[in-house]
């Protein structure tokens, strides 16, 4: 039996208040009043979307062993580099093992559903066993654009196996139409898209009804037989037209929170097929559908391991984790829109040199350090002289992820002479459960709020912007860990 | 066995230019209005030297690399300089090379030089250059000096069960009473006598930080000529003699920043070196015996934990130590910062550990005014503190007549 073994959703912390963007754009498009109810869910300064795939992929990841998937695929129409695989980076950010498959799928808001129905074939066939797909969007429209207000980040991430699965794979239906509604060129930062009467009236009544029935049809279904319809269409009439003509009870249909995270691109219907594993039940007939350059229907059915699934952090949790942006300026500055000044600070030049990256490279995007074999020390960076005093042993180390341990807070400050976009920089020192400790910094989190001796997780996040030559630098830094119900 | 540099060494001179914001100056003519006032104190000859060290640190905006721009601004005759960094400490690195030299006999009279010109950044705090190397920048927090030993005031405050206002009044005391020495100080850079109110309300640095919790940042150079202790009382009386008893560095193995028990609310390196220091100099009770100290008070809270890992206050006892003004300049303890300290200087990085010697040195002779005077004292220390908490190099130097 093939199918989704275990998923783990990505929200980002911060929240934007549409209306803030109204009130600060609205002089100039009167128009995306209609689209200023909710909030909208803004990566951090330091996220992107391959950040929030690792995150999306360590919660899947939870109750699983790093080494287990034969490969990755990541989904996003976002990704960083054009050129060095997305895909490459979000593996060794997991730990995963060298020897694993990997590829990104872009350009196309399906493509989040076109990875996951790849992984499902790589493991069908027998060659792999298990597969991660990640899908992640970090979308951008300009300033005073219907994008801007629709768009939302997220990420989602699904373990496809041959074995234990949740729900199990059972069919599928592909179109692929070049009908461009939405379009960015190689060189563009923002979203360009077509008149939302013919996206509607060609674009979503057309081509989803077709895939849908395509599926149906190919499987001896009808629509009843799904207890989740999930379909990506934000546009709020044309869905419930769309259930009319479908003839599916608008009950069943995934909520696709729109009010509370946005538009989240290829990550849309893979973040709502995630929201309804964690309410489906044993016997579930689920049915996902996505939409841009075409459309992929995927059938599952629910199996009884799902029960068994150790709980993890998915869009419920997610939505509950929320903090208020509270400005639209610094939307504006974390997404590079509008130029700012970080003083002359801000100006000091740290180049990129990839041979010391790639030395360091599991202790810079794994998180690895390293184990003394002789006195159990963890370590980090990684060392070859044990840092034990009272051991000192040289050369006998075994590598040591940090990356899934929790820490203490041990010292910390808010730093405001950093140059940073998010002031204060907030950093300190960390000591590990289980041994470690190192200086790092803090994200996701408020100077008022620390304490020393507060709970921090690690979580991948970029570390530094290399302007001059187009340069996401990765790193991890520590975020406090919540309890949200 | 070796029994360490004790009386072998004699400071024979010393010279320290006006530290602050000369914009108009190169570290060269700093060099120079230093070197000038210590070959004078010294009471030689140029051509007599016969070694120089020299200390300086962010090269990049400043003299450049090597020991050359020493021997060019100074025209020191084909001697042999050699270019000492060992970061905020290297003003104490190049005396430890010219009193090493004397020590070991390889030359009569050694020159130490440090200078650093830091105004030419165009930004307030230390240059941000990867001072660390390329993997620090990658593999840690993107910090800053005052960020990272802020870290101290936090892990302080939770140990011993302080406030965090409790804890700020006494390093807002530190401030003021450094402020109080250096407004009486025509060298220093800041001159300004802030009340304790203001020193607690300034701008937030690095939290729990202010700005006059900050020392400063400026330009300035300082100079030592040391020679044997039998040619130094051959050319000067023995009470306008002070003595090296005992030069002290140590390094950070690693352990405070990547084993677990250091708790982040002192200063390792400092604790070892100071130990090492009093045994060479055979001091059995510091807070007893040393009469005087200039410490690396680069941040409030820096020279707070240093009076714990000097043992002049008892670990957990420096808030109470210092708001009882036992570091006050005339508060019958252990005056600490008596020319205005790193607070009131600043930190030209290069110069700063000869400053403090010098100001250690003028007071062993007894060459201030009245007013901002240590009364007879006997032992004097230094402490100069380069890198950050949990990774650094100490450096200690004894004094004495």
């Amino acid at each position: 039996m093939i199918g989704i073994r275990s998923y783990g959703a990505y929200i980002p912390r911060y929240r934007l208040n549409r209306k803030k963007i109204f009130e600060n754009m609205g002089w100039l498009n009167s128009a995306t009043a209609a689209h200023s109810r909710g909030e909208k869910a803004v990566a951090n300064f330091d996220e992107d979307p391959v950040t929030m795939a690792v995150a999306a992929g360590m919660n899947c990841n939870n109750g699983f062993e790093r080494t287990e998937p034969d490969g990755v695929y990541f989904a996003s129409t976002t990704l960083p580099y054009k050129e060095r695989q997305n895909a490459g980076i979000i593996a060794t950010a997991l730990g995963m093992r060298e020897n694993v498959r990997s590829a990104d799928f872009t350009g196309a808001l399906k493509s989040g559903t076109t990875a996951m129905l790849s992984a499902l074939e790589a493991v069908g066939s027998g060659e792999m066993k298990n597969m991660l797909v990640c899908a992640s969007d970090c979308r951008l429209g300009k300033m005073g654009s219907p994008q801007e207000m629709i768009f939302g980040d997220g990420a989602a991430a699904f373990l496809i196996s041959d074995h234990d699965v949740i729900a199990e794979y059972k069919g599928s239906y592909s179109i692929t139409s070049d009908f461009v509604d939405h379009f960015r060129g190689s060189f563009e930062k923002f979203d360009r898209q077509w008149e939302d009467r013919w996206i509607r009236d060609i674009g979503y009544e057309d081509l989803i009804p077709k895939t849908v029935e395509g599926l149906l049809k190919k499987n001896a279904l009808k629509i009843d037989d799904f207890a989740k319809v999930i379909y990506a269409c934000h546009y709020t009439g044309e869905r419930k037209k769309l259930n009319k003509n479908l003839g599916v009870d608008p009950e069943k249909v995934q909520d696709i929170m729109l009010g509370e995270i946005g538009d989240m691109g290829a990550a849309q219907p893979m973040v709502m097929l995630a929201g309804a594993l964690e309410d489906a039940k044993p016997g579930d007939k689920i049915l996902v559908v996505s939409f841009g350059s075409g459309c992929d229907a995927i059938y599952f059915e629910i199996t009884d391991k799902i029960n068994d699934l150790k709980k993890r952090k998915g869009v419920i949790w997610h939505l509950a984790n929320k903090a208020e942006l509270d400005t639209y300026a610094k939307y504006l500055v974390w997404r590079n829109i509008i130029p700012f000044e970080t003083g002359l600070r801000g100006e000091e030049d740290s180049p990129t040199r990839w041979s010391m990256i790639w030395r360091y490279n599991k202790a810079i995007y794994g998180f690895c350090g390293s184990k003394c074999k002789k006195c159990g020390t963890p370590q980090f960076p990684p060392q070859r002289i044990c840092v034990n005093p009272e051991c000192g042993a040289r050369d006998e180390m075994e590598e040591y992820y940090f990356s899934d341990k929790t820490a203490k807070i041990a010292s910390y400050t808010g730093d405001n002479l950093v140059a940073s976009i998010n002031p204060p920089q907030i950093y300190g020192n960390i000591l590990f459960e289980g041994g470690g400790k190192t200086m790092m910094d803090f994200t996701d989190c408020d100077l008022e709020s620390l304490k020393v001796g507060m709970s921090v997780a690690p979580a991948f996040r970029i570390k530094y912007y290399d302007e001059r030559r187009g340069i996401v630098r990765y790193f991890w830094k520590a975020v406090p860990v919540k309890e949200v119900e | 066995m070796a029994k360490g540099i004790k009386d072998k060494v004699a400071v024979l001179g010393m010279g320290c230019s006006r530290f602050g914001e000369r914009w108009d100056m190169e570290s060269e003519d700093l060099m120079i209005e230093a070197f000038t006032e210590c070959i004078a104190d010294a009471g030689i000859e140029k051509k007599q030297l016969e070694a120089c060290w020299l200390g300086s640190y962010f090269i990049e905006i400043n003299i450049g690399k090597a020991g050359i721009p020493a021997a060019v601004a100074l025209k020191l005759p084909f001697l042999p300089v050699t270019r000492v960094e060992n970061k905020c400490a290297s003003g104490s690195e190049a005396f430890r090379g010219a009193c090493y030299a004397v020590a070991s006999g390889a030359c009569d009279f050694a020159l130490a030089i440090g200078a650093e010109k830091l105004k030419d950044a165009g930004y307030g705090g230390l240059p941000a250059i990867a001072v660390d190397g390329q993997m620090e920048v990658m593999l840690h927090a993107d910090w800053t000096a005052p960020g990272a030993f802020a870290q101290l005031a936090s892990a302080y405050q939770a140990k011993y069960g302080m406030s965090m206002e409790q804890l700020k009044e006494a390093m807002a005391y530190v401030s003021w009473k450094s402020h109080q020495n250096g407004v009486m100080n025509p060298r220093a850079h800041l001159r300004r006598d802030v009340t304790k109110e203001q020193i607690i309300k300034s701008p937030m640095i690095a939290y729990p930080l202010g700005l006059f919790d900050c020392c400063g940042v400026s330009d300035g150079a300082a100079a030592a000529i040391v020679t044997t202790p039998e040619i130094a009382r051959s050319l000067k009386k023995d009470e306008e003699i002070v003595y090296v008893k005992s030069l002290q560095i140590a390094c950070s193995s690693g352990e405070e920043a990547m084993y677990t028990d250091w708790d982040g609310t002192s200063v390792m390196s400092t604790t070892l070196a100071a130990q090492r220091a009093y045994d060479e100099a055979g001091i059995k009770n510091p807070r007893e015996e040393i009469s005087m100290m200039e410490v690396h008070d680069c941040f409030s809270i820096t020279e707070l934990v240093t009076m714990e890992d000097l043992q002049i206050s008892q670990r957990g006892k420096a808030p109470e130590d210092i708001l009882n003004g036992f570091y006050d300049l005339k508060g019958g303890g252990v005056p600490c910062q008596t020319d205005g300290g790193l607070k009131c200087f600043g930190h030209p990085i290069g110069a700063s550990g000869l400053r403090m010697i010098y100001e250690m040195y003028s007071q062993l002779l007894q060459r201030w005014p009245e007013e901002r005077s240590v009364k007879d004292p006997r032992l004097a220390l230094t402490h100069n503190l380069g890198g950050i908490p949990n990774r650094n190099v100490v450096s200690l130097v004894i004094l004495g007549k």
